[in-house]
């Protein structure tokens, strides 16, 4: 039996019975990350030892008769290398923070270990989270297990990877305009985006404060859910967290494998789709709404004009953010310090010069410009009103529809190199999914068939109002029921085989 | 942005950008940028189409209200937690470059 192909719902089901040990589950996903990291490059950290530990005590527990401390107990895990590890280094995907060791775990950090689920290492990303494609890594990029010639999707294009290549069954990523989503759609598999203050951003290296949200990236929708009940949750660290009940999700995607969505309202968002949408995801996704209408959801079409300036909204915000949140990168505290100048200001221009890549210099500058005296009102502040319009436009939605579909993203995996040197064409990735993220709701990517013209997966998004992930997860786990039942294998099964180094 | 269009952003002014944003970019870069983030306004201009004169602006998608904790002693860093990944550390404290340059 290969433990690195099954659902970690499976493989905590083995470990809890103790069928297999979390020990083995650990090492068969460390020799797998041995076998074929060198091909993806998903992992920025590999922390084999801290990972066996954390599995033993798990095992001693369990041989003890302990109850496992959380239905993932045991299952083998990826982390984003933007939350904090007092055990491993914490990056960012950044030159600036290399081989940084945080005083202190991020709170998703230590939910996870009080959680009993073992953690791998820290997975590739864009720097700071910037960036749609992992080519922004100062590492390197990511590759796409599906076809290595090409993006595994970003910012947590890593996180995403892990799971096509069968190296982690959970992964955690963070999502400020997409970066959960769209390297799920990218990569064939699910990527949840929480309600803002759904997750605590305590530890979370902040890119865009007022958008950051971490979440779950796993291969299947009751993965998803079990590692959500997780990490979610009031944390009195981060005064943004929600203080209300986690939705119940996981009994959500268990009612929802069951397939019946009777009951049901389906939103078809007008504005996400057509020009600039490729051909073979706009197919895949339109026979996913089908099969929606088939489980009994009534399909409605909803209109939310405001959608079509999230883009520039976004481009204003997350930049003007970014400036004031790099600002603490200057060489005097932690990080990276080139010591070349001749006083403390040359220091921090050169170290920053030096620290950072391209795109977090473009987007540095960007939002400088945009909180300047005299364009603030122009730039910032209409941006600040389009995001009052664009929930404006989810809230009248949701009085006609439980939830809203669209495709996760534009078009399938694109080629490495392909984008990244045209800032624009890369933003245009984050279209469907920025609206949820300057909104503050929810919404998850699950992967609707491969699109016909390169055989490359599709992502199905899936939008439920702040606090509504019950419903979203219901409609995510019935359609992945319908899905693979339709199929002869999962799709994520058809991912082509990894050329495996010895 | 259309060609015959004037330019959103001088190259000039993306270098006064750079030194406000304390980032010591090359020539290079600041041809590179002056370009590409031209192009990035130009696009994000959009948002001065929509007619928004009496919308309230949204900072944050979660309504903020102060947050208040019981004003109890709470263990913190430790000095040497703190310094333990300082680029330079004296006597227990951050060792930092000369503040103030020759002419201050």
């Amino acid at each position: 039996m290969d433990l690195t192909r099954l659902s970690a719902a499976q493989l905590a089901e083995k470990i809890h019975s103790r069928e297999v040990s979390a020990v083995e589950a650990a090492q068969a996903h460390l020799d797998r990350i041995a076998e074929v990291d060198g091909t993806v490059h998903a992992f920025l950290h590999v922390a084999t030892e801290a990972a066996l530990a954390s599995a033993a005590l798990v095992d001693a527990g369990l041989d003890a008769g302990a109850p496992p401390a959380s239905p993932l107990a045991g299952v083998p895990l990826a982390l984003k290398d933007v939350f904090t590890t007092a055990d491993m280094p914490t990056t960012c995907g950044s030159k600036i923070l290399e081989g940084w060791r945080p005083p202190y775990d991020a709170t998703v950090t230590s939910r996870l270990r009080a959680a009993g689920i073992t953690i791998l290492g820290k997975t590739n990303m864009d720097e700071f989270a910037m960036g749609s494609s992992t080519e922004h890594s100062a590492y390197g990029p990511t590759r796409n297990p599906w076809d290595t010639g090409r993006i595994p999707g970003g910012s947590g294009g890593g996180s995403a990877a892990v799971l096509a290549a069968f190296e982690a069954p959970l992964a955690i990523g963070t999502d400020t305009g997409g970066s959960i989503r769209q390297p799920a759609a990218m990569t064939g598999t699910v990527g949840v985006k929480p309600t803002y203050g759904g997750v605590s951003r305590y530890g979370l290296v902040a890119c865009a404060s007022s958008l950051d949200q971490g979440g779950p990236c796993t291969r299947t929708v009751l993965d998803a859910a079990l590692l959500h009940e997780v990490i979610a949750g009031h944390d009195p660290l981060d005064s943004t967290s929600i203080d209300a009940p986690v939705p119940a999700v996981v009994e959500a995607a268990r009612a929802g494998a069951a397939g019946d969505l009777g009951g049901v309202r389906v939103g078809v968002v007008r504005e996400l789709g057509g020009e600039g949408y490729q051909p073979g995801v706009e197919r895949a996704y339109r026979a996913a709404v089908e099969r929606l209408e088939k489980l009994g959801a009534e399909v409605v079409e909803v209109s939310c004009p405001h959608f079509q300036y999230g883009l520039a909204a976004y481009y204003l915000i997350l930049p003007s953010e970014v400036s004031s949140n790099l600002a603490r990168f200057d060489a005097m505290r932690y990080g990276l310090r080139v010591d070349a100048g001749a006083s403390a200001e040359e220091v921090m221009a050169l170290t920053r010069e030096a620290g950072f890549g391209p795109e977090v210099k473009r987007r540095i500058i960007l939002g400088t410009y945009a909180l300047s005296s005299g364009y603030y009102d122009a730039y910032y502040g209409q941006a600040q009103k389009v995001r009052t319009l664009i929930s404006r436009d989810f809230a009248a939605a949701f009085e006609q529809a439980d939830v809203l579909v669209s495709p996760t993203a534009p078009t399938t995996a694109f080629r490495i190199g392909d984008k990244v040197d045209d800032p624009l064409a890369m933003y245009l990735n984050d279209l469907a999914t920025i609206p949820t993220n300057l909104a503050g709701t929810a919404a998850m990517s699950v992967p609707c068939g491969l699109a016909e013209e390169d055989g490359l997966p599709v992502g199905l998004q899936i939008m439920a109002p702040a606090l509504g992930e019950a419903q979203m997860y219901r409609v995510g786990a019935a359609y992945e029921a319908a899905r693979d039942a339709d199929d002869d294998l999962p799709l994520i099964q058809r991912v082509p085989t990894l050329e495996v180094s010895r | 942005m259309s060609a015959d269009s004037p330019g959103t952003i001088s190259r000039d002014e993306v270098a006064h950008l750079a030194r406000l944003a304390r980032l010591a970019v090359t020539d290079r870069e600041l041809d590179l940028f002056a370009g590409q983030l031209d192009v990035i306004l130009g696009a994000v201009a959009r948002v001065g189409e929509v007619a928004a004169d009496d919308i309230p602006p949204t900072s944050h998608a979660v309504p903020l209200e102060n947050v208040f904790r019981p004003d109890e002693r709470r263990p913190g860093l430790s000095q040497e937690q703190a310094l333990a990944c300082a680029p330079a550390a004296e006597d227990g404290r951050f060792r930092v470059p000369q503040i103030l340059g020759e002419e201050a």
